[in-house]
Formats: structure tokens, C-alpha cells, sequence
């Protein structure tokens, strides 16, 4: 059905990351927060420090898939008149790093704005697709038509709870990777990864998968490096999110990102032995 | 079936019923926006309801709970007293207020519970607005000996203290979430997390007609009861089915209920009342169809509160109840496809209907079910006196004997 010859730039930048030996290193960080600035000179600080793919996320005013953490920051960011608008300014700045930016959203802005509109506004932004927490491909057939027309990537998510059947569609629907999540659960800093997202990557390739990136509870550098092992790439959002709510300046957001970043950079280097 | 009373008047034989509507979609709206950690959690719910439904084990038990339990069928009243502000019409009264604990959310709670033993999963989780869903949740949770969270809004904890206080005598663990606009949108926010990382165990026993398939139609034909026996009951007493059937809509549970057995019967005018707050045009409301466009929320597309960007706009109502930005997605198909009508009824119209049902007829409203009534009064003076409303009492009004107190500043019930 793709009526897009362009290879995704997501995906070519992980194929060449897994030449590399190791697994790609992907931030995430809510437009908007601490400011629309302030969120784009954290991109780029990560990007500097190591983070291969950007993930800016779209505030939202009911974020069902994110915890405490994440849901703080995008209320500030809502609260600080963060407008859809905003999410293209920032993809057009971040993506200038080099670095592809995925928008990660919920579907509901998008259809406010119109999938058709969505899509074209994203590619003048220079955005190479989106993550969709709360859409499944069943739902998503504009916006698989507008993805294929655009070249966009579309990337869904899989879960532990994902029937064989459920994975063949959802692997079938994704183009750049496919969103292993590692847990059954939100956003947010855990101590352990479990060991069903080991297992989860397995059966997602099982089902056709080329590119499996595991997101949801990875915050520290060994645990990058566990999930490095066995995953294209690995995606965090609490812990960049918690160095800016934490930081008492802008001095010290740089500071404790580089620190963050470089951790868990080490870290997705460090996976495969 | 031929030359039963209340035989629907008019209608060809090759009419399409509207009484089959399984989901996901109702017209353009409902399906399942949800993550896809949900999925295999609302398929097993799908299967498990289906077959349910037609085994008869569970169907006796239902009955058997709604007889000895709930105290179904509930009654009807005739309130000529309070029809008399309404231009002499005649409004007959569907008493759910008398069901136990209070409302008709026991109907729906009973059901899903029993789907919840069958499933195998041991805990319960529910979001509530007003605190009635929380406490039939909590206790139907008491009597099947469940462990039970509910998730309430903090401004509605406040609001509604009473029932918190009752959730919690009745064993269960009410969290106050302290998200958002910290009410019910974001206590089913908070309620779908808690899902998501404990779906194994726990079943989401939603409490109204939204949310993710098969929700909207498995909560409906839990609730259908209410227009069951209505329908037949009014029929017995009036010789007629009713000109119009009134009910109050925040996510829509009590009126989809009453609705459904009317659905084929295209004489029967179907009216939701909306909260309508401090009035629609001043934007403080929580009319979703009256003043909302299409979008999706808590995993079905429906009528919306929602600013430009599709964030979710804050409602507004004084009953905790319905104070929700969204609505039921075949509340959504109804009034598009115009077998129904949703018109707003605000703050001050409510309570009015309160205070008036309370002197003329001795019964005290869940101040929800006070929209319906202002509703049906001017549902009857449209009528005139040959008309009939059949009104959908939902829920009594203890829980807002406080609210109520604020509102008629006291001492006020000295001057009349």
C-alpha cells in the first residue's frame, strides 16, 4: 500500500547504530518544559552528551499512559501555554542537531488538528513520524493512509499482554520501530526492567519485527545496558524529565542531563559482550 | 408479539431496530483508543460477557441479586403534586433512588462483578464522581469479599464527603487523585494506570457507558432493566407508553438505561438533560453534546469538551455526578442520528427541581437526578396536560443533603 520509496530515517539511523555493536540510546523530553526554550536547548545538551533519537512528547492534558513524573512536567508545560504549535517549532530546531525526532502523542490533539493537516505540518518540521500510546493500528487507518503518503513513521506500541495475533498486526502496522513496552504499566523510573521485555523483543521479531526499541522503566545506566543486550535501542523519559525538575538552574538542568546522558549513553554501549 | 400494548405505532416492519447497537462503534463513534497494554484485558471482558449473557447460571444469579439484593423491579411514582408545575402534564417517576445504596449504579455493578469472579480476578478498581458507582462498587466488593480502590477526584471527596466516608466503612480504599482538574476525568485516568500495571488481577469495573468496547454496551444492557420494567410498568398504569422519557446525562449510564427499551418505539420523544452549570454560554458547564464537538477521551471518540488543540476543557456542574467533559459514545450516535434530544439544564434550574421535589412529593433527588426533573417540567408544559413524562429518579439525594444545605443558604426552608 506505501506509496513511499524513502527508507525511514529512524530506522536507517538504528540499522546503522546496530552496525555499530550496540543498541541506540533514545531521550524523551515533553515540549514545553521548563519552557519552549528551555525544552529545546535540553534536546540538543542530550543530543551533545550522547541520546541518538529524540522522543519530544506533545503535551496533553490526560496522559493515561504516563506516571507521576512525566504527568508533572506536561502539566507545568500546559499550564506555561504550551501549544500544539510548539511541538513542530521545537521538532524543526531539535531535528537541526541531526538527531531524528519522533513526536511522541496522544491521538486526540492529532485529530483536533486533523490527521491530514498533522501529517504534512510534520514533515515541514522536519519530524521523521510519531509514537502513539493510545492508538492501535485497528484505530489508525487515516493516519496510516497519511503516514504512507508523507513517508512518516508510525510507530505503535506492543505490550506483555500482546497475543501472537496482536503482535503480527501491530509489526505489520509500524514503520521505523516497533515500542516494546517493557512492563505492564506507565511511564516512570522502576528498580528492575522485568524479564518479560526480554521476552517481548523476542516474540516481536518472532512476528516479523525488524527494529524493537524497549521504553517504559529504564532510568540507569545498567539497566540500558540489560536492555541493550537484547533490544535496537533503548528509550527513557523519567529520568531526563526528573534532571530538569530537579535542577535548581539552568546551569544545573545542562549539568545533571550531560551526567544522565553520558550514564546511560555508557550504557547502551556497554550491552553487548 | 402482534397486539401488544405499546406495539411500536407507525413504524414499517422493515424499520432497522435500534435496540442491537453491540459495538465497537456506534455510528461514528465509540471503538477503542486505548493502549494496547488494555487490549487483551477488554477481549477477555468481551468473551467472558458474551457468553455470560447467555448462560443461564448467570442470568438466574443476576436475578437472583437484583430480587433479594438490589430490591428490583424498582417502583414507579406518579408525582401529580410536582406535575403541577408542569402545565398539568402527567410525571411518573422511575425509582431508582430506592434501589440499595441508593442509585441505579448497582445494576451495572452487580453485573460486572459477577464477570469479575469469572474472569478469576480478586480486585476492584473504579473511578466515582458523585461516590455513588464508588459505593456500589464497594459493595458489591463486601459481598462477593473482594478487595476494592476507588479513585475519586479530591474536589469531589470534599463534595461529596458522605460517600467517602461510606466507601470506606464498607472495607473499601478511596484514593483521592490529585491530578488534573481533580475531578472524575481524572480519577478514570488515575484508574486506568492502576489497570494497565495490574490488569492480571484487577478488573476496572467502569461505572458508566464509556470508555473503551465493549464498556458503553455491556454497562447498557446492565442498565436496560430500567427501561424494562418502566416501559411495562407505565403501560399498566397509564394504558400507553409515555410522550417523553426523560433522564440526566453526564457519562449517560441512568438514561442509555431507561432509553433502550424505547429505542424502536419512534412516538416516545427521548430527552437528556446535560448539566449545564452556570449556564452554557458562560462555558462553566458540562453539556459535552449540547456544547462539546467529537473527540476521543478515556479510550472511545464521543462529544467532548475540548479546546482548539483537543485538550480536554474542565467541566463544570454542581453535581459531582455529572460534572464530566465527555459522554457515552451511543449518547453521541443518538442525538446525531436525532432519536434523541440532550438540551442543558444549569445549576440554579436543578436545584429548583431539588427543592420543588422535595415540598411537593416528599422525595429528596440525587441532585443529577434533579436535572432530569427540571427537564421534565418543561418537557410537561410543552406537553400540556394530556401529555406524559416518565422520569428516571437515579439516584436520592442523602449524599447531598450538605450541598443542598449550602446552596438554599440554610436557614431559607424557614421562609416558605
Amino acid at each position: 500500500m506505501s506509496v513511499t520509496a524513502a527508507p525511514s530515517r529512524v530506522a536507517s539511523r538504528l540499522a546503522e547504530i546496530r552496525g555499530e555493536g550496540r543498541a541506540a540510546l533514545i531521550g524523551y523530553l515533553p515540549v514545553g518544559f521548563p519552557d519552549l526554550a528551555g525544552c529545546i536547548a535540553a534536546a540538543r545538551v542530550m543530543v551533545d552528551a550522547g541520546v541518538d533519537i529524540l522522543e519530544l512528547g506533545l503535551p496533553y492534558s490526560d496522559p493515561v499512559m504516563d506516571g507521576p513524573v512525566i504527568q508533572r512536567a506536561v502539566t507545568a508545560a500546559l499550564a506555561g501555554g504550551t501549544r500544539v504549535r510548539d511541538t513542530f517549532t521545537a521538532a524543526r530546531e531539535v531535528t537541526a542537531t541531526g538527531a531524528p525526532v519522533l513526536v511522541m502523542t496522544y491521538w486526540n490533539p492529532v485529530l483536533r488538528y486533523g490527521v491530514g493537516a498533522f501529517a504534512p505540518d510534520l514533515v515541514e518540521a522536519g519530524a521523521a513520524g510519531l509514537i502513539t500510546p493510545d492508538l492501535i493500528p485497528d484505530e489508525a487507518g487515516e493516519w496510516i493512509e497519511a503516514s504512507d503518503r508523507y513517508g512518516l513513521d508510525r510507530v505503535f506500541l506492543v505490550a506483555p499482554s500482546s497475543t501472537p495475533e496482536r503482535l503480527a498486526r501491530t509489526v505489520a502496522a509500524s514503520r521505523g520501530f516497533v515500542y516494546a513496552a517493557s512492563t505492564m504499566g506507565v511511564t516512570g523510573e522502576r528498580t528492575t526492567v522485568g524479564a518479560q521485555a526480554e521476552r517481548l523483543v523476542r516474540d516481536t521479531r518472532a512476528a516479523g519485527a525488524d527494529l524493537v526499541c524497549v521504553g517504559l522503566g529504564v532510568s540507569t545506566g545498567a539497566q540500558a545496558a540489560e536492555v541493550a543486550r537484547y533490544a535496537d535501542g533503548v528509550i527513557v523519559g523519567s529520568a531526563f524529565v526528573r534532571a530538569l525538575l530537579d535542577a535548581a538552574s539552568p546551569a544545573d538542568a545542562e549539568a545533571r542531563l550531560t551526567a544522565v546522558t553520558e550514564e546511560l549513553a555508557a550504557g547502551v554501549r556497554g550491552g553487548k559482550s | 408479539m402482534t397486539g401488544e400494548p405499546g406495539q411500536p405505532r407507525g413504524t414499517s416492519r422493515t424499520a432497522r431496530s435500534l435496540r442491537h447497537e453491540e459495538g465497537p462503534y456506534f455510528g461514528d463513534f465509540g471503538g477503542r483508543f486505548v493502549p494496547e497494554a488494555l487490549i487483551a484485558a477488554l477481549d477477555e471482558l468481551e468473551t467472558t460477557y458474551r457468553k455470560a449473557i447467555v448462560d443461564p447460571e448467570f442470568i438466574d444469579e443476576l436475578d437472583r441479586l437484583h430480587r433479594t439484593y438490589t430490591g428490583r423491579p424498582s417502583i414507579i411514582t406518579e408525582v401529580p403534586r410536582f406535575a403541577a408545575h408542569a402545565g398539568g402534564a402527567r410525571i411518573i417517576l422511575k425509582r431508582e433512588d430506592l434501589n440499595h445504596t441508593g442509585s441505579h449504579k448497582i445494576n451495572n455493578v452487580l453485573g460486572q462483578v459477577l464477570l469479575t469472579q469469572r474472569m478469576g480476578k480478586t480486585r476492584l478498581i473504579a473511578e466515582t464522581g458523585a461516590g455513588q458507582h464508588g459505593v456500589a462498587t464497594a459493595t458489591a466488593a463486601a459481598l462477593m469479599g473482594m478487595e476494592c480502590v476507588v479513585y475519586m477526584g479530591e474536589e469531589d471527596t470534599r463534595r461529596q464527603s458522605l460517600n467517602v466516608a461510606r466507601m470506606q466503612l464498607l472495607g473499601a480504599e478511596v484514593i483521592p487523585v490529585m491530578t488534573g482538574s481533580r475531578t472524575l476525568k481524572d480519577a478514570i485516568n488515575e484508574a486506568l494506570r492502576d489497570w494497565v500495571a495490574n490488569v492480571d488481577t484487577t478488573h476496572y469495573l467502569l461505572g458508566t457507558v464509556a470508555g473503551p468496547h465493549p464498556f458503553p454496551a455491556m454497562v447498557r444492557d446492565f442498565h436496560s432493566i430500567i427501561g424494562r420494567e418502566a416501559r411495562q410498568q407505565v403501560l399498566d398504569l397509564t394504558g400507553r407508553l409515555p410522550d417523553v422519557v426523560a433522564a440526566c446525562v453526564g457519562g449517560g449510564s441512568n438514561a442509555i438505561g431507561i432509553f433502550h427499551a424505547f429505542l424502536d418505539d419512534p412516538d416516545v420523544r427521548l430527552l437528556g438533560l446535560e448539566a449545564g452549570g452556570d449556564g452554557v454560554e458562560t462555558g462553566r458547564h458540562a453539556a459535552s453534546i449540547t456544547g462539546g464537538v467529537p473527540g476521543v477521551l478515556h479510550g472511545a471518540r464521543s462529544f467532548l469538551l475540548q479546546d482548539e488543540d483537543g485538550q480536554t476543557i474542565e467541566s463544570h456542574s454542581i453535581s459531582a455526578g455529572l460534572d464530566y467533559p465527555g459522554v457515552g459514545p451511543e449518547h453521541s450516535w443518538l442525538a446525531s442520528i436525532g432519536r434523541a434530544e440532550y438540551r442543558p439544564v444549569n445549576d440554579v434550574e436543578a436545584m429548583e427541581a431539588f427543592r420543588l421535589l422535595c415540598r411537593t412529593e416528599g422525595i429528596m433527588p440525587a441532585i443529577e437526578s434533579a436535572h432530569a426533573l427540571a427537564g421534565a417540567l418543561v418537557a410537561g408544559r410543552e406537553l400540556g396536560p394530556d401529555g406524559i413524562v416518565l422520569v428516571n429518579l437515579s439516584g436520592r439525594g442523602d449524599k447531598d443533603v450538605e450541598t443542598a444545605a449550602r446552596w438554599f443558604k440554610l436557614a431559607d426552608g424557614a421562609t416558605s
